[in-house]
């Protein structure tokens, strides 16, 4: 086998120039929230590393994951599936079918041992032996336990593998269960939302192509650069809010003029995603722009907390900050278990800081 | 043994049994077995839906307003389509009517989204059984740009340089050893078919097709805020409209406009320029393989969408034709009331559920549901490893609706062919133009190639519905509506206490029913009839198999250990597992107290 190309082999054999690699690398840091300190750690590692195998299995799912990763604007995803990792299985985009497909997982797994990365995009169900998701004649979460039994880390993409999402929703009637309650000796990462936004996907996969190490991570595992605020934080029709200025009522003057849609049932004020800042899809727009509240995709559980029009309530005018900080401890103590697993991790425990600034390290 | 269904086709399980598990490129999990004879064609066939996911459930007991939400991620490919049909259910049981102008954005997104999909199917999940991308590093550029503006004389990216880079990036790929998501295809499999310059340039479009399609969706997240996954509303679309006023840059505006005309231009072009003419290319080369019409030329139905004006859904104000062909009459299209307990039943006799009876079929509004994963004495294995199904027993998540007792194709095809019979002027006019320029008889449509050929000029067919819908809206924003919701019945304090309600529409992949109940409020019972169910079907208490089975019927293999022509031919369909599995009550409760009026 021929030396495997590295992203800046297959940059200047695109016919982009020392020049613009290195302003691609720069483009990149201040992407990632990152100083100009590290745009020369950006271009040796671009110079240096073969791409990553990837093995993306798929349970319970709705592909949403997939969908979104595939509308990815900066990479442009075929730059990520051509260039900068190797994706070696997945079914939702693999030629090979049946018997051929088995054996790519398998060859996979052998060649690279403790050096690929496991993508989950949705999640196994436990009740009726596991065969509410069967693939390969099999319960699904054997195939989920076979793979991540040799993984250098797992992503957890989207709600349905970081949370449980619309199946484990009330009264879960297949036990569907997020892969961290199923893989308890392995890193993961999650990237949640319902789906997570296309560059935030492939800016984490990049972030770890690049630094050759987790991204750090917040208490419920999700990385801090994306997931560190809240919709509400960066709105930008946050001064409609401080004004007292809302929408009252669907389609009403107010809605016209994009004031705040917080009594119209707006989730931006509990909801942890960069949809206000990076928004979505080539940052065309994102909900609340278009003239919906946030339904908070990307938070745990989502689907249980009433209706998707019902005001937040314990959300006061001017106390906002302290209340819904409460609002993320709550639901950081629930994956306290988790956590306390994925501290045992070396190569996690150095990403292990707290982000949420209010929340104590001990919650 | 031999056994012949009541639907027509002979059923053989004798010969060397093949299984494909997972069927690859498709959206959930699928499983397929065949029986192939001594010569390598396809005797029996058995298709089974491996998952389930209990959405109807769960929606009990929510508020209905919610429940696009909920449907929609019933499935991300098909995104917005369970959205818009469970708003249009809503609506319909509460007695809710939508403004001219959320009529015609939920019109430009639905069809945005087949415009989407059909292309995304064609290129990323279907493509690779026709086109073999390793044979292009064979190709001559020259050749291919030859070829390029020959077939698309209009689409700019053309010249042998850039055909050339494209297959200098791919033998780079290729020679990393790192075979990404071509590993172990089987690219020297005869059943590939074409010269080395029709697959480069086929290869270059998936690429470009890669690239376009996350502008396609633009005008979702223009409208919707998102894709996938837009934000729908019961009463309208949330966005506003504010073309004259201060705050506009908060609402749809001018720019928003003009970026949504400017896409709308983009998949005109894209389809018109390269989709059309890549599959008159490849067709062209597989004009002899027209296998796989399986139910088509005899059973296919279509609830019909893209309503003219907001609220009416009578068939003749339908953009996408509505109707049922049965016994292969053509001459007849019957019409099709979604409401009538006798017209849509499902059966569970071979799907992993329990009626209590053997042999009974239930309207959705009826659909009583209990769990039961249980399998045949014939199988080959365990319950949690199957070697060999038993299709004689129950084997699939999957249920088996029929219509009037008949198994039905569902899809782009049917649609067509619907259409076709019923004289649709601009589907008539595009069929008989394919026909003429591939030089095929009208009996080629009911084919894998056709169900790939139709999905094509669907896909041109929106394309020009899309811009029609713009221009109407703009029209209707200009003549002084900017409404785009109607709030009247909002509140749960206006609606009735017991009401139910059917939203249809017809998604990429077919005819597409959410079935709801409400009572005090709240949704009392929900039910989805979907594409993949109707063609995913298992066999039903009368042994009538359904239209993914009949399809792959005496179909030679040129390699029964690969199974390119069973790929080929279920792709074809566009299957959605995650959309087709059905529902069931956690404790085995009858899940509705509705009762058929």
């Amino acid at each position: 086998m021929k030396p495997r190309e590295t992203f800046y082999d297959v940059m200047r054999r695109q016919g982009i120039t020392r020049r613009s690699f290195m302003k691609y690398c720069s483009l990149t840091a201040s992407a990632l929230g990152l100083g100009p300190a590290f745009v020369p750690k950006i271009a040796h590692a671009m110079e240096t590393k073969p791409r990553t195998p990837v093995i993306w299995l798929h349970g319970l799912e709705c592909t949403c994951c997939s969908e979104s990763f595939i509308r990815s604007a900066h990479p442009l995803v075929k730059d990520v599936v051509l260039s900068m990792i190797s994706l070696d299985y997945d079914d939702t985009l693999m030629a090979a079918a049946g018997h051929a497909a088995e054996r790519a997982l398998e060859e996979t797994i052998e060649q690279y041992r403790g050096n690929y990365i496991l993508a989950v995009e949705g999640n196994p169900p436990l009740n009726e032996d596991g065969m509410f998701c069967i693939t390969g004649g099999k319960p699904f979460v054997e195939k989920l336990r076979h793979a991540a039994k040799d993984a250098k880390a797992i992503i957890s993409w989207g709600a349905c593998a970081s949370y449980g999402c619309v199946q484990a929703a009330y009264p879960n009637p297949t036990q569907a269960t997020p892969v961290h309650k199923v893989i308890t000796d392995k890193p993961i990462i999650k990237v949640p939302g319902c789906p997570p936004i296309a560059e935030v996907m492939t800016g984490v996969i990049t972030y770890m192509l690049t630094f050759d190490r987790l991204p750090e991570l917040d208490r419920q595992g999700r990385p801090a650069m994306f997931y560190g605020q809240r919709i509400h934080d960066k709105c930008y029709r946050r001064p409609h809010f401080d004004a007292g200025q809302f929408v009252e009522a669907w389609d009403d003057e107010n809605a016209r003029k994009g004031y705040c849609l917080y009594k119209m049932g707006c989730k931006g004020p509990t909801t942890y995603n960069a949809c206000s800042t990076i928004r979505w899809n080539e940052g065309v727009s994102f909900p609340i722009q278009s003239g919906h509240g946030c339904i908070g995709c990307s938070e745990d559980g989502f689907w249980d907390q009433g209706s998707f029009y019902d005001r937040v309530t314990d959300l006061t005018q001017f106390g906002v900050e302290s209340n819904a900080d409460k609002i993320g401890m709550t639901a950081a103590a629930g994956v306290g278990g988790a956590v306390a697993l994925h501290a045992a991790v070396s190569a996690l425990k150095a990403a292990q800081r707290k982000t949420q600034n209010d929340v104590s390290e001990e919650a | 043994m031999v056994v012949q269904t009541p639907n027509g086709f002979e059923l053989d399980n004798s010969g060397r049994r093949i299984v494909v598990d997972p069927v690859t490129r498709i959206e959930g999990h699928m499983r397929c077995e065949v029986n192939v004879d001594e010569n390598g064609v396809i005797r029996n066939a058995v298709s089974t839906g491996t998952m389930w996911r209990g959405l109807e459930v769960i929606l009990k007991g929510r508020d209905p307003r919610d429940a696009w939400a909920f449907t929609e991620r019933i499935c991300g490919v098909c995104t917005g389509t369970h959205a818009l049909t469970s708003v249009r259910a809503v609506e319909d049981a509460l007695g809710i009517t939508i403004p001219d102008n959320a009529n015609s954005i939920r019109n430009i997104m639905q069809l945005n989204l087949q415009i989407h999909d059909h292309i995304v199917h064609f290129y990323h999940l279907h493509a690779l059984d026709w086109v073999n991308p390793v044979n292009a590093l064979r190709a001559d550029p020259k050749a291919t740009s030859e070829l390029q503006q020959t077939v698309g004389p209009n689409h700019p990216l053309s010249s042998p340089g850039y055909f050339r880079d494209v297959q200098n990036r791919l033998k780079q790929f290729v020679e990393s050893g790192q075979l990404g998501l071509f590993k172990n295809g089987y690219w020297d499999n005869p059943a590939y078919r074409l010269p080395p310059e029709a697959d480069l340039m086929a290869v270059t479009h998936y690429l470009e097709a890669l690239d376009l399609q996350r502008e396609v969706v633009k005008i979702h997240t223009i409208f919707g805020g998102k894709n996938p996954h837009p934000n729908w509303l019961v009463g309208g679309v949330p966005c506003p409209i504010n073309m004259h006023s201060t705050g506009a840059v908060g609402a749809i505006n001018m720019e928003r406009l003009n970026q949504v005309s400017t896409i709308i231009q983009l998949c005109q072009d894209f389809v018109r320029n390269v989709y059309i003419p890549d599959v008159v290319a490849i067709g062209g080369f597989y004009r002899d393989w027209l296998y796989g019409g399986g139910l088509s030329s005899q059973a296919v139905l279509a609830y019909g969408d893209i309503p003219e004006h907001a609220n009416n859904f009578d068939a003749d104000q339908l953009h996408l034709p509505r109707g049922a062909i049965i016994n292969g009459n053509l001459d007849e299209v019957h019409d099709v009331d979604v409401r009538d307990p006798e017209q849509i039943q499902e059966f569970v006799d071979h799907s992993w559920y329990d009626y209590g009876e053997p042999g009974r079929g239930l309207h959705p509004w009826d659909g009583v549901t209990e769990a039961r994963f249980e399998l045949g004495a014939n199988t080959v294995g365990s319950r949690t490893n199957i070697e060999n199904i038993d299709e004689a027993a129950k084997y699939s998540w999957i249920k088996a609706p029929r219509w009037r007792g008949h198994a039905m194709e569902v899809g782009p095809l049917a649609r067509y062919i619907i259409g076709y019979a019923k004289g649709h002027d601009q589907i008539t006019d595009q069929i008989k133009g394919l026909l003429r320029t591939m030089d095929l008889p009208v009996e080629a449509l009911f084919s894998t190639l056709g169900r790939t050929a139709a999905r094509a000029l669907e896909a041109e067919y929106c394309a020009d519905l899309q811009r029609y819908f713009f221009d109407k809206l703009v029209t209707n924003i200009r003549n002084g509506d900017e409404s785009t919701a109607n709030i009247e019945k909002w509140e749960p304090s206006s609606w009735p206490k017991q009401a139910r309600g059917v939203g249809m529409t017809e998604a990429p992949r077919g005819a597409l029913g959410h079935w709801v109940s409400i009572a005090d409020g709240r949704i009392e019972n929900y039910q989805c009839v979907v594409p993949t169910t109707w063609n995913g079907s298992p066999r039903d208490a009368k042994g009538n198999i359904g239209a993914f089975e009949a399809s792959l019927m005496n179909t030679p293999m040129e390699r029964p250990d690969e199974p390119v022509e069973i790929l080929r031919t279920l792709h074809s369909f566009d299957p959605c597992l995650a959309c087709s599995t059905h529902v069931m009550s956690p404790d085995g409760d009858e899940l509705t107290t509705v009762k058929v009026r």
